[in-house]
């Protein structure tokens, strides 16, 4: 069979498997008591493997087989998560990664993954690398317990503090048909559809073996819910093919009867159970664990267990394709409104208006569809920070929120660099070492605060830290020592103007340079590549206690509302979110001042640019004009106030780009056809302000 | 048997220009353009061709002609050369011939006061007709056009 049809759809399982064990594994390290993570990450491993073997890729295949083996171990208990374990896991994930990486670009997802196999056997086995602590207890349990019913200590007491608690923890037997075809399906849809509601603590036989039909028609599970016996009953029921669901209510009684039969076996088993069973009972004990972690690691087997997600993969182009069209029906829209209201009929106008509307919610749904959430962007760095801190030996809490906000996808596609450049900084920088923390009488562990939310037409990214600080005295010094800043230069700089200088190119604050910083890559490149989004970058920090950038990106790239305005005969369009105001001056009230022209704008003088003289058009020039127009444009804190000859009007434009052949003109970001045809220049305001 | 080509003819002043047909994507009539500040002189500005902004170039200008009233017979080229489109504003174009590739010579180093470099060729049709054949990408070479001065505010 051909598998190249099938090599995208795999490539993009793959990533999401990849990145949802990420998570979990993260989530667990966080709250490695929480075996029902350890569940999610098996059966995310197990697929995994499945689809590599499928495809024909046995390294990859081989690989995850070597990590559930030990992922087995941990869920059934007989082995306890620890540093080393993670460590390896999180070394064979990487491997994971650049395997399918491999294959993306082509290749056949070979590598060398002995070392890796190598320590994961060795986990299996029971050996730890050094003498860290207690050994691992891989007893070789009776495998017997996989076919009876034998509840394990562990399982046993965790079904009894359920029924302690007042859940209800009952015993279900499910038969299947004997002419359903599928009966593994079957079975996922049991027990996809009992997750939802509550937890299955055990299966009969275990769930893998049912993934690969190991089982006749029938199997049996312990389950914990809030529902009633009955109800589960008739829930499963309703699914089809199902022959037949008894589901039993147990007690403490009954379930000590049912759990007894194995008891006995179990007993000589391990010592784990004794740690692990009040571990459960204060899952959160850890005192370094951030709410917003332990909240993840809750959530994070709801979401890759839970319901699966109504949404269907599109390739961009097709979507890039909509958008065109789109901007196209939108030029007509705009010549169709001002042709009605030229021809003054009134079936014609409200015909018009209509469409006008349903343009208006078409256009939402089309930008929507581009809309991604930054999620897939923030979603690498918890793992990203993980590791740097390990690297750096710190001790560093990342705190994702608004990971929902959502952003233009080619704004996604671009902002990914950056912010990684901005993490890496807060880590390495921004936190200081743990006895450097605990000197100035900081916790142990900083935090990195990454927000994403949305304020008008923006969405902000926040990076925040309680690390040193930025003192400015220093940035300043460093600065003139690299020749940046003439000691004249930097005797009047505010402290906002001082932060500035830490965007200058061939500049950077670290005195020793790290493996971590220092690859060559300032936070000028930082600052240019948000500025080429339509962004913005900056820094609010104080010394001793910490640093916030902030960045503040556009919604989208391709349409905004702009202010369109006349010159002579030439239109030109000025996005209105650089619009502070508009108004109107007198010739007489602009004064010169050291040659400029400046004119009063709320109790300050600005300077006033002439558009028809930078732009020299040719049938317009303001000079003659007793009144001039003004728009009053901002770049951060600086205005500037433009004179043109006329306003004509809001619209919403789609921003085309004016080709490759034209060079990059200053103060002209890109063209727009306007509802007659004609093509209008955008005017690119931050080229007015120095 | 040389290999045949087929090329747009169009004329600039008396000379007759070609261009393969296909790097050409269509050619249009006059239309309106909308003025690019800041740019050469013979960037006359960008037009609106079903929904995508082009930049147009008046040929004459590019290659130093005089230029000249634009007219009925004014025609726009718009070519497309590795991703670059642009449109060529031409005195005027109404022929597309078969060309054997064999017929083209290395140009004399000045055709009309043309640089040889933005030449490909020169070839002759029939008795008394010399086409010249261009090449384009040196033409829509960018590195030659910059811009030519900076906002002063």
């Amino acid at each position: 069979m051909d598998m190249n049809q099938y090599l995208s759809m795999f490539i993009d399982e793959s990533n999401d498997h990849l990145q949802s064990l990420n998570e979990s594994m993260m989530g667990l390290e966080a709250n490695p008591e929480d075996l029902s993570i350890v569940q999610v990450i098996f059966r995310s491993a197990h697929t995994l493997k499945g689809m590599a073997a499928t495809m024909g890729f046995e390294d990859l295949a081989s690989l995850t087989h070597q990590m559930e083996n030990v992922l087995d171990l941990v869920r059934n208990n007989k082995l306890k998560m620890q540093d080393f374990i993670f460590d390896t896991l999180f070394k064979s994930l990487d491997a994971l990664e650049s395997m399918v990486e491999n294959i993306t670009a082509g290749g056949e997802g070979k590598a060398d993954v002995s070392e890796i196999v190598a320590s994961l056997q060795a986990i299996v086995r029971g050996e730890v690398p050094s003498a860290s602590g207690a050994a691992p207890a891989a007893s070789a349990a009776a495998p017997a317990t996989e076919t009876s019913m034998a509840l394990d200590e562990f399982q046993f007491s965790v079904l009894e503090q359920s029924i302690q608690e007042g859940h209800q923890v009952m015993y279900v037997d499910v038969s299947i048909r004997k002419d359903c075809q599928l009966k593994a399906v079957r079975a996922y849809m049991v027990f996809d559809l009992l997750e939802r509601s509550g937890e299955v603590v055990k299966s009969f036989p275990s769930v893998q073996d049912i993934e690969q039909e190991k089982f006749d028609y029938g199997f049996s599970l312990y389950y914990i819910t809030q529902k009633a016996a009955p109800e589960i009953q008739a829930m499963i029921l309703n699914l089809s093919e199902i022959e037949n669901v008894t589901a039993v209510a147990l007690d403490q009684e009954s379930l000590r009867q049912l759990g007894q039969d194995t008891a006995a076996a179990e007993t000589a088993a391990t010592a784990a159970p004794a740690e692990s069973a009040p571990a459960t009972a204060a899952p959160a004990a850890t005192a370094n664990v951030s709410a917003a972690r332990e909240e993840g690691a809750r959530t994070a087997p709801v979401k890759t267990g839970g319901a699966p997600s109504r949404t269907i993969r599109v390739d961009i182009e097709r979507l890039d394709v909509l958008m065109n069209l789109f901007s196209e029906l939108l030029i007509d829209r705009v010549r169709l409104e001002q042709l009605a209201s030229e021809v003054q009929n009134g079936d014609l106008t409200e015909t018009v208006e209509h469409m006008g509307r349903v343009s208006g919610d078409l256009q939402n749904i089309v930008m929507k569809l581009r809309m991604v959430p930054v999620d897939t962007v923030f979603n690498r760095f918890p793992r990203m920070v993980r590791d740097l801190a390990k690297s750096l030996d710190k001790k560093v809490d990342l705190i994702v929120t608004g990971a929902e906000t959502e952003l233009d996808r080619t704004v996604i596609d671009e902002i990914g660099d950056p912010l990684v450049h901005l993490l890496r900084n807060a880590v390495d920088h921004g936190i200081e070492s743990i006895a450097d923390r605990v000197a100035a009488g900081k916790s142990e562990t900083g935090t990195v605060h990454l927000r994403a939310f949305h304020s008008g037409n923006h969405v902000f990214i926040e990076i925040e830290e309680d690390g040193t600080g930025i003192y400015p005295q220093k940035v300043l010094k460093s600065a003139i020592k690299k020749g940046i800043l003439t000691e004249e230069q930097a005797a009047g700089m505010s402290d906002d103007e001082a932060y500035q200088m830490l965007f200058a190119p061939g500049f950077s604050t670290a005195e020793v340079i790290s493996d971590v910083s220092g690859r060559g890559v300032g936070l000028d490149v930082v600052k240019s590549k948000i500025s080429s989004l339509g962004g913005n970058v900056t820094i609010y920090s104080t010394p001793g206690k910490g640093t916030n950038f902030s960045v503040q990106l556009p919604l989208t790239l391709s349409i905004i509302a702009a202010m369109l305005i006349r010159l002579g005969s030439e239109k030109y369009a000025i996005p209105l979110s650089s619009i502070v105001e508009t108004g109107i001056v007198q010739q007489s009230k602009i004064r010169t001042i050291h040659g400029n022209r400046m004119v009063e704008f709320r109790n300050t003088h600005i300077p006033l640019v002439s558009l028809s003289k930078l732009f020299s058009v040719a049938d317009f020039d303001e000079s003659t004009e007793e009144e001039t127009e003004i728009v009053v444009v901002r770049k951060g804190e600086r205005l500037v106030a433009m004179a043109v000859q006329d306003f004509i009007g809001q619209n919403e434009i789609v921003i085309k780009n004016l080709g490759k052949y034209l060079p990059e003109i200053q103060g002209i970001s890109g063209a727009t056809i306007l509802g007659d045809g004609q093509v209008a220049l955008i005017i690119d305001p931050n080229a007015f302000i120095k | 048997m040389a290999e045949e080509i087929k090329v747009i003819v169009f004329k600039l002043g008396t000379e007759e220009y070609g261009i393969e047909v296909e790097k050409v994507q269509t050619i249009e009539r006059m239309m309106p353009i909308t003025r690019v500040p800041k740019t050469y002189a013979f960037i006359k500005g960008v037009i609106n061709l079903r929904g995508v902004v082009i930049p147009v170039i008046d040929l004459r200008g590019r290659f130093g002609i005089e230029e000249a009233e634009y007219t009925d017979q004014t025609r726009i080229i718009i070519v497309s050369v590795n991703e670059i489109e642009a449109g060529f504003i031409v005195d005027s174009a109404n022929d597309v011939i078969d060309l054997d590739r064999d017929s083209i010579d290395t140009p004399p180093d000045v055709v009309g006061g043309i640089r040889a470099k933005y030449l490909d060729g020169v070839a002759k049709i029939g008795d008394d007709r010399l086409l010249i054949m261009l090449n384009l990408s040196e033409v829509l070479n960018k590195s030659e056009i910059v811009q030519l001065e900076s906002l002063e505010g």
